[in-house]
């Protein structure tokens, strides 16, 4: 079939390993998405804060230095690099993340399905499940960049500062960073993969997404000041995530959903997001 | 020859009915038509092919992988150009067809290289880099067709490849389909339920009917068959002329009206019948092949009542 020629022949060169092409999806996402200058600028600006907290591990570390500097001799720091530090880093992150899913996630599946273009990928050796994890690679690889990578880099630093016996005595921090951000991060990503198979409207799908937030958020207060009760908070994922991540990070916070009401409802949720794609996303849409 | 299709008792159940019932066949054409009035079960027999309908009863076969069992060494075989507008949004027509082609096992650059090759084996090598949302729709049949063909597929399956397509865009269509066929690298699938589409390009025929096979024809063997039937209109012709056509081995009846119907025999070309006519001073006003068109064929099947026995045997 070469150019010139204008002849059809077929292929017979290698093949790629079969495990290897669901990551063929993300890589052409991220050439579309950094095309935006809109979205390549939120990107850089989501670096900004781990920097900011950067300074503050130095400042942290080095302010006796930095008092004498200024004629002080017994200056005691007032911040404190410990699992609540981590915590706001991480509040800090996530609702930037939260940002950039909004924007990336409802056009991820929507799309495809608006231009009918999943018989395409599903009549190849390309399953449904290899399409998911590719969609949702899109969003875990770039949501990871700017949570618990950089969240571990800090550690690292604050480590490498603050000397061996700290590391030693707060190596559960970096696990708590760690798995407090996967777990915000499978939980938004499958949300807005969800939003996106049953929501065409891009548009349409990245406000449900925020109001699945902010306004179940308000619900759930309603309810709780309506009817005395404290189980509206359930509905209010800000509340639920919270409560996870102040069990993962030790904080001395009461939160307002028990970390197992907290667990359970974030299962809910995925196991919800995983029926409504598996529903959805088909070849074929059967009319009945 | 082996099979390309194999269909065993193959049923598809759709929204609680029953969509194809009972088909049995095997086609091993290199183009294989399938025909019927809309709603037949053509597009659902295709989806069951590529695994996106599980059978009900029965299984589907493909160059000997069941449907069941193999659906994704079925899928690396084939290519698939669907009937309905299908793409990518808001990428070009050779970032679309690279992405496909990727997606089949190709490597990033020979995908690459394949997609320009297949754009301008289609014919939209000067609109490779459009964007493919903006092409008219039978620009957008062609990309279709060059994802469906970018990764050198065994088999291509399209359906109803012509739609909506103008006179010379279908032509371009018709042509291309001939073209791969004769390449001699692939087979065919050609869904469609325009009966010229499939005439000219098909070589086997399954009619379907409410979800059931009402005719399968062979049209190149019916076709080299029906060359041996030869209808002439002369002048001049007597007894004598005819009796040196039987010389030939041939066997001829005079009907009214100056004609002559004949069965040509092996070795025997039509040049010898103008030979013969010259010799006895015959003019041969009018020579015809005469032979059922698949129209008369499909008019046929149509009228068959589905519900007989025997009626999904796929031979009629």
């Amino acid at each position: 079939m070469a150019v010139y020629k204008r002849s059809y022949h077929g292929y017979a060169g290698p093949l790629t390993p079969e495990w290897s092409r669901f990551a063929i999806l993300p890589r052409y996402a991220y050439t579309r998405l950094f095309q935006s200058k809109i979205m390549t600028a939120f990107f850089v600006l989501c670096f900004v804060s781990p920097l900011v907290f950067l300074t503050l591990i130095y400042v942290a570390n080095s302010f006796g230095s930095i008092a004498k500097m200024f004629g002080a001799t017994e200056a005691r720091s007032p911040i404190t690099v410990d699992g609540e530090f981590f915590i706001v880093y991480l509040g800090v992150q996530s609702f930037l993340a939260f940002i950039l899913t909004s924007f990336v996630g409802p056009g991820l599946i929507s799309s495809d399905l608006a231009n009918r273009a999943l018989p395409l990928y599903l009549a190849r050796p390309f399953s449904r499940v290899e399409y998911v994890v590719g969609k949702m690679s899109v969003l875990l690889i770039l949501l990871s960049s700017i949570t618990w990578v950089p969240g571990l880099t800090l550690f690292a630093v604050q480590s490498a500062l603050a000397g061996g016996g700290w590391l030693l005595n707060n190596l559960w921090i970096a696990w708590a960073i760690f798995a407090g951000s996967w777990i915000w991060i499978l939980v938004i990503a499958l949300l807005a993969l969800a939003l996106s198979a049953w929501v065409k409207w891009k548009i349409a799908a990245g406000a449900l997404l925020v109001g699945i937030f902010f306004v179940a958020s308000a619900l759930g207060q309603a309810i709780n000041a309506a009817l005395d009760v404290t189980w509206g908070s359930l509905i209010n994922l800000g509340d639920v995530f919270t409560s996870v991540w102040i069990s993962l990070f030790r904080s001395h916070e009461s939160p307002h959903v028990s970390p197992g009401s907290a667990w359970i409802m974030l299962a809910l949720i995925s196991a919800t997001c995983v029926w409504l794609l598996y529903r959805k996303l088909r070849a074929v849409e059967v009319v009945r | 020859m082996n099979s390309v299709i194999e269909l065993d008792g193959l049923a598809v159940d759709l929204g609680g009915r029953r969509i194809l019932n009972d088909l049995r066949c095997t086609l091993s054409a290199r183009t294989i038509g399938l025909l019927g009035p809309n709603g037949a079960g053509k597009s659902t027999l295709i989806n069951a092919l590529l695994g996106f309908h599980k059978p009900a009863a029965g299984t589907a076969r493909i160059f000997g992988h069941d449907v069941r069992t193999g659906i994704r060494e079925i899928r690396k075989l084939t290519g698939y150009m669907p009937e309905n507008d299908a793409f990518i949004a808001n990428m070009s027509a050779v970032s679309y067809v690279h992405l496909m082609a990727e997606l089949s096992g190709l490597p990033a650059d020979a995908a690459l290289e394949r997609a320009h090759e297949a754009l301008f084996y289609v014919g939209l090598g000067e609109a490779r880099y459009r964007k493919v949302g903006t092409y008219s729709l039978g620009m957008r049949q062609l990309a279709k067709l060059a994802q469906a063909i970018a990764h050198g597929p065994k088999l291509l399956i399209l359906d109803e490849p012509t739609n909506g397509l103008d006179p010379p865009a279908r032509q371009r269509m018709i042509r291309l389909i001939r073209e791969m066929r004769e390449s001699g690298e692939m087979h065919l699938i050609l869904c469609s339920h325009l009966l010229r589409d499939v005439e000219e390009t098909c070589e086997e025929v399954l009619i379907l009917k409410q979800g059931r096979i009402v005719h399968y024809a062979n049209l190149e063997e019916e076709r080299r068959a029906n060359r041996k039937f030869i209808e002439m209109e002369t002048v001049g012709a007597n007894g004598t002329f005819a009796t040196d056509i039987e010389k030939l081995g041939c066997a001829c009846a005079i009907v009214p009206n100056n004609r002559i119907k004949l069965i040509l025999s092996e070795g025997v070309a039509i040049r010898d019948l103008y030979q013969i006519a010259k010799n006895r001073n015959v003019q041969i006003r009018r020579l015809n092949y005469r032979r059922d068109s698949l129209e008369d064929i499909f008019l046929k099947a149509m009228e068959t009542d589905v519900t007989q026995n025997g009626a999904t045997n796929g031979r009629i």
